[in-house]
């Protein structure tokens, strides 16, 4: 184990198990179809249960970067939702001393709006101040790299602008508890440099950070544990190498 | 020592749990700004989509007003209430208002997913949020809405300064309602589409372009369940506030009934929907 006992939790995941109905077409139950969903409901009625997790254990303490491993599918993200609260856990328990922000890739925080006041209404809800968004906005604006569209509403983003800004409005404020859930894969180069140094800013400020990639360099720059899980169980949790290279031997 | 022990030892608290209702409104009151920002914005952007921006703010309700008025004015030619223009104006505003916040309220966390997903806030800001939106347009509507009345021929009164405590106790009542069917259209995803029918149904059992007092005049028992009912107290009050004359003395009663509805609303509004607090944005 990576992590000397001293320092304190911060995410403790009891036995987590997480079933999932799933419509027989393959799409998830109900959940995040805003549209058509009540179509999509009466054309496939049949579904069926899907065990994401079964019986997930682990500590997270003050001061990780945790890199998830593991293929597609394996059920990465269902635990970190789990994790946020997003996704009920079926049976077991997760604590945590703060609740967690999940970066995750996907829709713009509020589409009709511009960058910029995505920025002050995102820092906002995460309980900032004014004039602490007035000191922050121009960093935020930097670190993202989007100066020049910030005007521009948030549904003309691509998706990789969209997770720059999105990354650089979470991590404006210090968090205990970080989630980037491949966000940073869609960034370019440069950006993912500036992300990871981010990320192990915040470690260096007692934060947990939980990185979930496919890009072994980014988990092996940033994160101090590796987590390995495969079709739903924890196959392996410690040094980076050592987990990388086992999981690297099975595929 | 199980897990369970060791979270409970250094202070961890179970994911989804949530924060005691004082503690939860205390977050929701340090998140003002956002509600606040958050209905401003969605506002603005709402209203650049047009090309007349702020004018269908107003356009929207005067025609409302003219096609009930015509078409109800010849339909009902012989039971039109006196000074019926300013009888419809009012009543078409101020249901407006209700309508408005009644319909993005109730969606108000159905269609903000992605904010709820990315970032944790109390999630109480959001429905506030779409009822301080409609409050926001509501403001002008009221303005234009005096103008109208003046030129129509009624005499500004002090007695105006109670559309205040009225315009609040409304938005108290729109409120309360949008925090209870934000929370009823997470769990019933299909109601988004009844609620036209249900505005609408509020609509005509309102009394907006007929009084309620001349056409069931005779029928006491209807009277009597109308004056409990919240959305036509609060048009009835607004017009005899504006207005002079028979059929439009102040039933001081009813601000009584009025602010009662508006408190037992909000109260009920707040814990249903903090009940669910861990439930909003999930994906299951």
């Amino acid at each position: 184990m990576a992590a000397p006992t001293e320092r304190p939790p911060v995410v403790i995941v009891d036995d987590v198990h997480v079933e999932y109905k799933v419509l027989a077409t393959g799409k998830r139950a109900s959940a995040d179809e805003m549209h058509g969903g009540l179509l999509q409901r009466r054309n496939a009625r049949r579904t069926r249960s899907v065990h994401a997790l079964k019986g997930v254990s682990f500590t997270a303490r003050e001061n990780d970067s945790i890199g998830i491993i593991g293929s597609n599918g394996s059920g990465k993200s269902t635990l970190m939702r789990a994790i946020v609260g997003l996704t009920p856990v079926t049976q077991g328990a997760i604590y945590a001393s703060s609740r967690p922000s999940l970066l995750g890739v996907g829709a713009a925080l509020l589409r009709e709006l511009s960058g910029e006041r995505n920025i002050v209404l995102g820092c906002l809800a995460m309980g900032l101040s004014m004039d602490e968004i007035n000191d922050r906005f121009d960093d935020i604006v930097d670190f993202a790299g989007l100066r020049e569209f910030i005007e521009l509403p948030m549904r003309t983003y691509s998706s990789g602008m969209t997770a720059r800004l999105k990354f650089a409005i979470a991590t404006a404020r210090d968090h205990e508890i970080l989630i980037v859930d491949e966000a940073l894969a869609v960034g370019d180069r440069s950006f993912r440099d500036r992300s990871e140094a981010r990320i192990r800013e915040i470690r260096d400020n007692a934060g947990t950070v939980f990185l979930v990639s496919h890009s072994m360099k980014s988990i092996r720059d940033t994160c101090n544990r590796v987590v390995w899980i495969n079709k739903g169980t924890l196959m392996m949790d410690g040094e980076p190498d050592e987990v990388i290279k086992a999981y690297e031997a099975t595929t | 020592m199980t897990l369970a022990d060791d979270a409970a030892q250094h202070g961890l608290t179970r994911v989804g749990a949530r924060p005691s209702l004082p503690a939860y409104l205390a977050e929701v009151w340090q998140r003002r700004q956002f509600v606040y920002s958050l209905a401003k914005f969605r506002l603005e952007s709402e209203n650049q989509r047009n090309r007349l921006g702020m004018g269908w703010v107003v356009l929207r309700p005067l025609i409302n007003a003219a096609v009930y008025g015509v078409i109800f004015g010849i339909l009902l030619a012989g039971s039109r209430p006196p000074q019926f223009v300013e009888f419809l104006i009012i009543g078409v505003f101020l249901f407006e208002y209700f309508s408005a916040s009644f319909n993005q309220g109730a969606r108000s966390i159905t269609s903000s997913q992605s904010l709820l997903q990315s970032l944790s806030f109390p999630r109480l800001a959001l429905p506030l949020s779409s009822v301080i939106q409609r409050l926001l347009q509501f403001v002008p509507m009221v303005a234009i809405m005096i103008i109208l009345v003046v030129m129509l021929g009624t005499a500004p009164r002090l007695e105006w300064l109670l559309l205040i405590p009225l315009a609040a106790l409304l938005t108290i009542f729109n409120a309360g309602l949008a925090m209870i069917t934000a929370r009823l259209t997470v769990h019933f995803r299909d109601l988004s589409q009844l609620l036209p029918f249900v505005t609408r149904l509020i609509f005509y059992t309102t009394g907006i372009f007929f009084s309620f007092e001349e056409r069931f005049s005779e029928h006491t028992t209807v009277l009597r369940i109308m004056d409990f009912q919240p959305v036509h107290e609060f048009l009835t009050l607004g017009r005899s506030i504006m207005l002079q004359g028979p059929g439009y003395d102040v039933p001081t009663e009813y601000w009584l009934y009025a602010s009662v509805w508006s408190l037992a609303i909000l109260v009920i509004g707040v814990v249903f929907f903090w009940q669910a607090e861990e439930r909003y944005g999930r994906t299951d």
